[in-house]
């Protein structure tokens, strides 16, 4: 590391510590206790504590293959760990609060789009609540005039919309996102960033990104969780105040910590 | 209004060549260049169709033959749709039945004529029998190809919200077999009709097939024509109402979207 370097780190760790005020840590939404999972002996993940609080924003980064979707599916309980556990918080008792959104919008072909964002009020909300409740999420999603069409005349980012709409309907109080833009248009992209931030200040669940986007990860996280052959490799605050700006040196400081890390340099 | 009209003046254009070959077959027939014994004039068979409708024969041998036409389908049907959905949604029913059922589709049906024959006679029961066994294949493969063919992160979506069996069944996998069960109504309605006048041409004492093989006897060459228009006609009866269905039932599909 040069000389060059190593200023412009301390240049920009002194005002960060200065301006930014830690929100109060709220209860535990999850925990995962010594984790591992295994496919057909395959170690997949191993040795995984992660303690999450209430509204946190966490995202999760690793190379290709290395457990993220494994990780998220094992949170969301569609995969149950083969050692070590996971514990929810007091006020996620079941999987129900719990939702997760794909990197495909995963909507039903055959639905509407409203009657798309009522499937994530199954069990919940019936008839007209539930029409109505899905009509207001779907205007904070900004398509509040596209509820009668097809999912198949949207674009890709409208279809992400949706799905997002969906996930949140019931008010989850945790939120798992796979990859949910890594389809979209660098533009789209940005656009949904910012959506999804401004959703989630309002509506104060946790989120948990997996993402292959550094950027990504420190423009819209607390907390970015770099995995590594399984493990835990990093796990680094990012005390950055909110509105953040793209591409900012801030962030930027932060995530070339994190390329440092996952590249080994 | 003029948009109507077009599309009047594009549906028109596809009844021109056959109007044009009538019209040519009509002309044809009165010059002498087709013997009567051969093919009868339109007009002929018009005749006929006209003496056979007042004396209510076509319309009770109509009625005989769509009446098991209908009752096959039904039978052979319900039972192909019911194991499509048994075996595509239990593995275990599938492990038990399907290899059979596969094994068995390699048979004709039509070559079961002369066991049938003996098993039944000439009776209703022969021909409902031909017909369900006709179209129960087509049924059953397209519903299980259907169900199996569902995409399978649908399903999991529909289980992570909490969906019920039921409601899974109802919202997810049901609609997302339907095209390809439309597929195997289609073309079972087609062995429908097929295996009904096979059956009826053989051996019945009433119904189209019948009508025709009587009129043959007696050298009525008109009636035999009117016979196989009706069997077309029919044919397309069906398949356009199955159409109709599709188009209402399938209106999500990009493929039927018309916009
Ligand atoms: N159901 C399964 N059966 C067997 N192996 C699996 C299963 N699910 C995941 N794996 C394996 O576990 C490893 C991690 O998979 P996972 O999907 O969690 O990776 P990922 O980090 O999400 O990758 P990507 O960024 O490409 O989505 C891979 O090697 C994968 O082959
Ligand atoms: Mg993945």
């Amino acid at each position: 590391m040069t000389a060059a370097t190593i200023t412009a780190r301390q240049s920009f760790t002194v005002p960060i510590a200065l301006t930014y005020t830690s929100r109060p840590k709220g209860e535990l939404a999850f925990s995962f206790r010594n984790v591992a999972k295994q496919f057909g002996g395959k170690a997949v993940l191993q040795g995984i504590n992660l303690d999450v609080h209430e509204g946190q924003f966490v995202a999760v980064i690793g190379k290709s293959g290395c457990g993220k979707s494994t990780l998220l599916r094992l949170l969301a309980g569609l995969d149950k760990p083969t050692s070590g556990e996971l514990v929810h918080g007091s006020g996620t008792h079941d999987h129900k609060r719990t939702r997760i959104m794909f990197q495909e919008p995963r909507l039903l072909p055959w639905a509407r789009v409203a009657r798309n964002v009522e499937v994530g009020l199954t069990g919940i909300e019936k008839g007209d609540v539930a029409r109505k409740k899905g009509l207001e999420i779907l205007a904070e999603v900004g398509l509040d005039d596209r509820g009668g069409e097809w999912p198949s005349v949207l674009s890709g980012g409208q279809r992400q919309r949706v799905a997002l709409a969906r996930a949140l309907v019931g008010h989850p109080s945790i939120l798992a996102l796979d990859e949910p833009l890594g389809a979209l248009d660098a533009l789209t992209r940005i656009e949904m960033q910012q959506l999804l931030e401004r959703i989630w200040l309002a509506k104060k669940f946790t989120a948990v990104l997996v993402t292959h986007d550094v950027t990504e990860a420190v423009a819209l996280a607390d907390r970015v969780v770099v995995i590594d052959s399984g493990r835990i490799a990093l796990d680094l605050d990012i005390p950055v105040e909110r509105p953040r700006r793209h591409a900012s040196p801030e962030l930027a400081f932060f995530e070339r910590q994190i390329l440092d890390r996952l590249y080994n340099r | 209004m003029s948009r109507a009209l077009h599309q009047f003046g594009r549906s028109a254009l596809g009844w021109l060549l056959p109007a044009v070959l009538l019209a040519g077959w009509e002309g044809a027939s009165r010059a002498g260049l087709i013997p009567a014994n051969v093919l009868p004039a339109p007009s002929a068979v018009g005749e006929a169709f006209w003496k056979l409708l007042w004396s209510g024969e076509l319309i009770e041998n109509i009625r005989i033959s769509t009446l098991r036409a209908l009752s096959g389908f039904v039978i052979g049907g319900a039972i192909g749709f019911s194991l499509g959905l048994a075996n595509g949604l239990s593995a275990l029913s599938r492990e038990l039945t399907d290899t059979t059922l596969q094994m068995i589709r390699n048979i004709p049906h039509l070559a079961l004529i002369p066991l049938v024959i003996l098993w039944f006679g000439i009776d209703e029961q022969a021909k409902l029998f031909l017909v369900a066994l006709g179209v129960f294949f087509p049924i059953y493969v397209n519903t299980l190809l259907g169900i199996q063919g569902v995409d399978p992160q649908l399903v999991e979506m529909g289980r992570i919200y909490g969906m019920s069996r039921t409601e899974l069944f109802l919202r997810v996998i049901l609609p997302g077999a339907l095209p390809s069960i439309f597929v195997g109504l289609r073309y079972a309605l087609g062995i429908m009709w097929l295996t009904l006048i096979v059956a009826e041409t053989i051996s019945a004492s009433s119904g189209l097939g019948y009508m025709a093989m009587q009129a043959r006897e007696f050298l009525l060459i008109d009636v035999v024509v009117l016979s196989i228009l009706i069997y077309a006609l029919l044919g397309k009866l069906a398949d356009s109402l199955a159409r109709f269905l599709e188009r209402i039932s399938l209106q999500w599909h990009p493929a039927f979207q018309t916009v």
